[in-house]
């Protein structure tokens, strides 16, 4: 690993200290962040596997009463009886904090609250079958908005636990590591300047000490 | 601010949305879908946008720039014609991003 290119001196050495400190911190915490995330992902996926196959399945159980009506009605009526539906949905979209993530809240709100009024059409010139598809479909919408709250969710929430993964990663295999190395060689450099300069000092001393009193003359 | 609900895809498909209270844009033409759904998108007014699978394959592209926000969720249904497993292999593609391989969906 590549030592920083910084001076080796004290002053670096203890700005490094702290900056290893905040990292070594940092990185258990977006660890646990990104297990927690995980964890609420993992849960969270397979609830969702779980609602679309059977959303997918009353969807074509649905599909299949939509093309019966239209084989024993005629393009026409059916597009007429269709054309100018009463039910309206309005959604409130609210979020949800998630470990940093936002995901949204689907709030719905109908138009009309009387399951049995939702039908645009009158009874008497539409198959039952329509009336069927219809009324199923209703049905399956609740489970409908939340399949895509839950989609949504999915998809925020990979998204920032691969962001968080990564972070993580580099903090462990890049930003520690070259910290620690550089503040290995700081310190070594530094200890290493201080034996040179103690010799040194014992050097002078020496020769301090053999010119007063002529040490190797009396010898 | 309440939001409605949109649904694109073929006619046959969106036309029962239309009773339950959704809004429909039928579109039976792959370069027409990637229009309409910038244009209902940029609008802001869905919080929800459902998409038959093959509309959704068909606009890749688009999807990606809504991906990383709230609104409008884009969410695949499979069309009269049956289910192309669009949805199934869009969760699996979330959870090998998330883990790093498919661990949930590989049996």
């Amino acid at each position: 690993m590549a030592v920083m290119n910084v001076n080796p001196t004290r002053m670096q050495l203890s700005k490094l200290k702290r900056q290893l400190t905040t990292a070594v911190r940092g990185h258990k915490m977006l660890k646990d962040k990104r297990d927690e995330l995980m964890r609420q992902f993992l849960d969270l996926v397979r609830e969702t596997r779980d609602l679309r196959e059977k959303v997918e399945t009353e969807l074509v159980s649905c599909n299949a009463h939509f093309v019966n009506a239209s084989a024993v009605m005629s393009k026409e009526a059916l597009d007429a009886s269709l054309l100018s539906p009463k039910q309206q949905i309005n959604v409130e979209v609210g979020s949800k904090n998630v470990m940093s993530v936002e995901i949204p809240q689907f709030e719905t709100d109908t138009r009309t609250t009387d399951k049995g009024d939702i039908f645009p059409y009158g009874f008497a010139f539409t198959s039952f079958e329509l009336d069927d598809a219809v009324m199923n479909l209703d049905a399956l919408l609740p489970d409908l908005i939340k399949l895509a709250q839950y989609e949504k969710s999915c998809e925020l929430m990979s998204a920032e636990i691969e962001k968080t993964r990564r972070r993580v990663n580099s903090l462990e295999h890049v930003m520690i590591p070259r910290y620690q190395e550089t503040i290995k060689y700081i310190s070594m450099k530094l200890e290493e300047n201080d034996r040179s300069s103690r010799t040194r000092l014992m050097k002078v001393k020496d020769m301090l000490l053999d010119k007063a009193h002529g040490y190797s003359e009396r010898a | 601010m309440a939001k409605h609900i949109a649904v694109i895809g073929d006619a046959e498909t969106v036309k029962g949305f239309s009773a339950v209270g959704l809004d429909i844009y039928p579109c039976d033409d792959t370069e027409q879908a990637a229009r309409l759904l910038r244009n209902i998108a940029d609008g802001d007014n869905y919080a929800i946008i459902y998409l038959t699978e093959e509309v959704y394959n068909s606009v890749e592209k688009e999807r990606l720039r809504y991906a990383e926000r709230l609104t409008p969720a884009l969410i695949p249904l499979p069309g009269v014609r049956g289910s192309l497993q669009t949805g199934r292999k869009r969760l699996s593609s979330f959870v090998e991003k998330a883990v790093g391989s498919d661990i949930i969906f590989n049996d």
